[in-house]
């Protein structure tokens, strides 16, 4: 589903900026993974430049999803294909419902691939059905988007936008430390109630906690911008247990 | 007053004044003295110019009105259909429509109603004089203003409201100016006097219109007056073609306990300035002064906004937000003046703008003045871009770029819209705000760049 080859990225118009080293990772129809590693290792920058943020410039490689080259394709034609970036702080939008914002996404992807458009009353019936299972309160989602939000009313918000969305790939930055337990089930939730054979997910993580309601198939550490150690869930609790002090110290030796 | 005028620009005005008082011999002693004291303020005034020096005409410079001739031309017809097509419209409302500064019985829809006096200003004033005459020109005639002067010294009909005391009018009572079609260019002096007496309540909508294709000058004054206890909703719909001149004036008169909330927006003219003050006149009043403001190519648009607080314990609350594309300008003049006597007042001003191109400038100049001690105040502005992550949040989530910007500007003018209340008027200005961001947004150049 997604294959990314000696992935290299900096930061835009900023010279001997690369944050990615030549990151290599397949993702398989159906699959969890898992990224974690310390703060500044690349992976927050990872789950970005798969979908695309303007701030990064991809130096080399490539990457592929459902067997297309995806580098130069702007944010909402990856969404078009079936990508999705949960924020870790998403963006408060005055003045836009995330009603009609969810509404413009579907136009918006059903114009790219030439479906019919969905009609209002349907998407209605979609929506007021996704806000109910993701238990969002309904009189939030008459609001601006994401403004005056609490932290776990975002996350729900972000897991109302995937249900609604139906991506092939989800990808999940929850790269902060601070998220508090109501949170982490929050996500944990609304990924597990996702996953299934045809959806893949890559949940960007810190810690472990996260992984205590997920489990991945796969958990890949990521240090200075490369991947140092791919393993099963195992991994993860190594981590746990030790940190990440074996690798940085590998790391800055192969450096 | 530092004389910082084009002392010419009179002379453009001069014959068609010695006309007009030859004209209008007939005219009550009074109204023609009203005229006369009039016509000597602005002589002295001019048209102001931007020069160092002249504070309230900073960031404004009226250079291309000066340039035009402007000619008492005949006026083109108007009809209702053609007022309908562009400017808000409901049945229900009492609409009174005012053709080049004439009332026109034929084009207002006027319903009988106790105590709702809805009559043309020339009515009013052979009729009602007493009443009138107290009124009339007290607010915005006399003092140091070049247009309320101007537009005092051609004073010849307009629209006369009255609302009897404790009487609430449900229906809002649409006041729509309208500049005609003429091949020359011409100056109109709307004018509107608002007498809403105690416990009175009503909605007033006021909408400038002009269906010309050729460049034009219009000079609106409007004067309300609001009774203690009184509550009115005003709202102001400027609608110019992008070629004419606007200088709008608005004074209000707040007895105690008075409401007056006002939202306008501004979207018309090549040069236009909403120039409004209201004077919280006894104890306990409250004024909010709100409004939109959208501009692209070489428009400019200045929002010369002031409350004076007189007496103890009344609120103001100034919010603007404009949008600004292209080459334009936008100016927001806020001004609170809290007096010695107004203890316990409390004043807020606030402009936020979003710029969608390098090429277009707002000047910004909220301003306290207060003399008294013990009072809340609070006053910002801020001019911003649409920024980069808001874009890629959108985006992300499989909304185009074009489509992302449009929401987002949509987004940022949702608060104001929202408060155009009456179903058809909030109609109105969604249309015109939806159709005008795709024009905005094709003079950006900013939008998504951090």
């Amino acid at each position: 589903m997604l294959e990314i080859n000696k992935l290299h990225a900096s930061v835009i118009d900023i010279e001997n900026s690369e944050i990615l080293n030549g990151i290599d990772l397949t993702v398989n129809k159906g699959e969890v993974h898992a990224i974690m590693g310390p703060n500044g290792s690349g992976k927050s920058t990872l789950a970005n430049v798969l979908m695309g943020r303007p701030d990064y410039e991809v130096t080399g490689g490539d990457i592929t999803f459902q067997n297309q080259s995806i580098i130069d394709l702007a944010p909402d034609q990856r969404a078009h294909l079936g990508m999705f970036l949960a924020f870790q702080y998403p963006a408060e939008i005055p003045g836009v419902r995330p009603w009609q914002f969810l509404k413009s996404a579907l136009d918006s992807k059903a114009e790219a691939t030439g479906e019919q458009k969905m009609s209002v009353r349907n998407f209605s019936k979609l929506f007021d059905e996704k806000v109910q299972a993701v238990g969002i309160n309904p009189a939030l989602v008459k609001r601006s988007l994401n403004e005056g939000f609490s932290g776990g009313e975002k996350k729900r918000n972000e897991m109302l936008q995937l249900e609604v969305l139906q991506p092939t790939l989800a990808i999940l930055d929850e790269t902060d430390s601070g998220l508090d337990v109501d949170a982490l089930r929050i996500v944990a939730e609304g990924v597990n109630s996702m996953r299934s054979p045809e959806r893949s997910f890559i949940v960007v993580t810190h810690y472990q906690r996260l992984l205590n309601y997920i489990t991945p198939d796969v958990v890949h550490i990521l240090v200075n911008g490369e991947i140092v150690k791919t393993g099963g869930p195992e991994l993860a609790l190594e981590v746990e247990k030790d940190g990440y002090k074996e690798y940085l110290s590998t790391s800055e030796v192969t450096a | 007053m530092t004389l910082v005028t084009s002392p010419d620009a009179v002379d453009k005005f001069s014959s068609a004044y010695e006309k007009f008082t030859v004209e209008k011999a007939t005219s009550p002693n009074w109204v023609k003295k009203l005229r006369e004291q009039a016509w000597s303020t602005f002589s002295e005034i001019g048209i102001p110019t931007k020069r160092r020096g002249n504070e309230l005409w900073k960031y404004t410079n009226l250079q291309p009105l000066t340039a035009l001739d402007f000619y008492a031309g005949h006026s083109g017809s108007v009809t209702t259909a053609r007022i309908k097509n562009s400017a808000p419209w409901d049945d229900d409302w009492h609409t009174l429509v005012v053709v080049d500064g004439k009332f026109s019985s034929e084009l207002s829809r006027i319903n009988d109603i106790d105590g709702l006096q809805l009559i043309s200003l020339n009515e009013a004033i052979e009729t009602e004089t007493d009443d009138l005459k107290s009124l009339l020109a007290t607010l915005a005639g006399k003092e140091e203003y070049a247009f309320s002067a101007l537009n005092t010294a051609f004073l010849d009909d307009g629209a006369y409201v009255s609302v009897a005391e404790g009487v609430k009018i449900e229906q809002p009572i649409h006041v729509v100016h309208v500049t005609s079609e003429s091949v020359e260019s011409r100056a109109v002096y709307p004018r509107l006097l608002v007498d809403a007496r105690a416990g009175s309540s009503i909605v007033l909508i006021e909408t400038h219109l002009n269906i010309a294709t050729t460049s034009q000058f219009s000079a609106p004054v409007v004067e309300i007056f609001q009774g203690e206890s009184s509550s009115l909703r005003h709202y102001r719909v400027q609608m110019e073609n992008e070629i004419s001149f606007h200088l709008g004036t608005t004074r209000v008169s707040q007895q105690s306990d008075t409401d007056f909330t006002s939202t306008s927006f501004a979207v018309g003219a090549q040069i236009a300035r909403n120039d409004i003050h209201s004077l919280l006149d006894a104890p306990g009043a409250s004024c909010t002064l709100h409004g939109l403001y959208m501009t692209n190519g070489v428009q400019h648009q200045d929002q010369e906004i002031s409350t004076t607080h007189a007496k103890p314990g009344g609120t103001s609350d100034q919010f603007y937000k404009g949008i600004l594309s292209g080459k334009s300008q936008a100016v927001f003049s806020g001004k609170v003046i809290v007096m010695r006597d107004a203890q316990k007042s409390d004043a807020s001003q606030k402009d936020l703008n979003l710029l969608l191109s390098r090429g277009a400038e707002v000047d910004a100049k909220p301003s306290l003045e207060i003399y008294a001690d013990d009072i809340t105040a609070s006053h910002g502005a801020t001019a911003g871009h649409v920024d980069r992550d808001t874009l890629f949040y959108l985006q992300s989530r499989g909304v185009d770029e074009e489509s992302a910007k449009a929401i987002l500007v949509r987004g940022f003018a949702e608060e104001m819209l929202n408060e155009f209340e009456p179903t058809a008027l909030y109609d109105f200005v969604e249309r015109v705000t939806d159709e005008r961001i795709p024009v905005l947004l094709s003079e950006s150049d900013t939008i998504g760049t951090a």
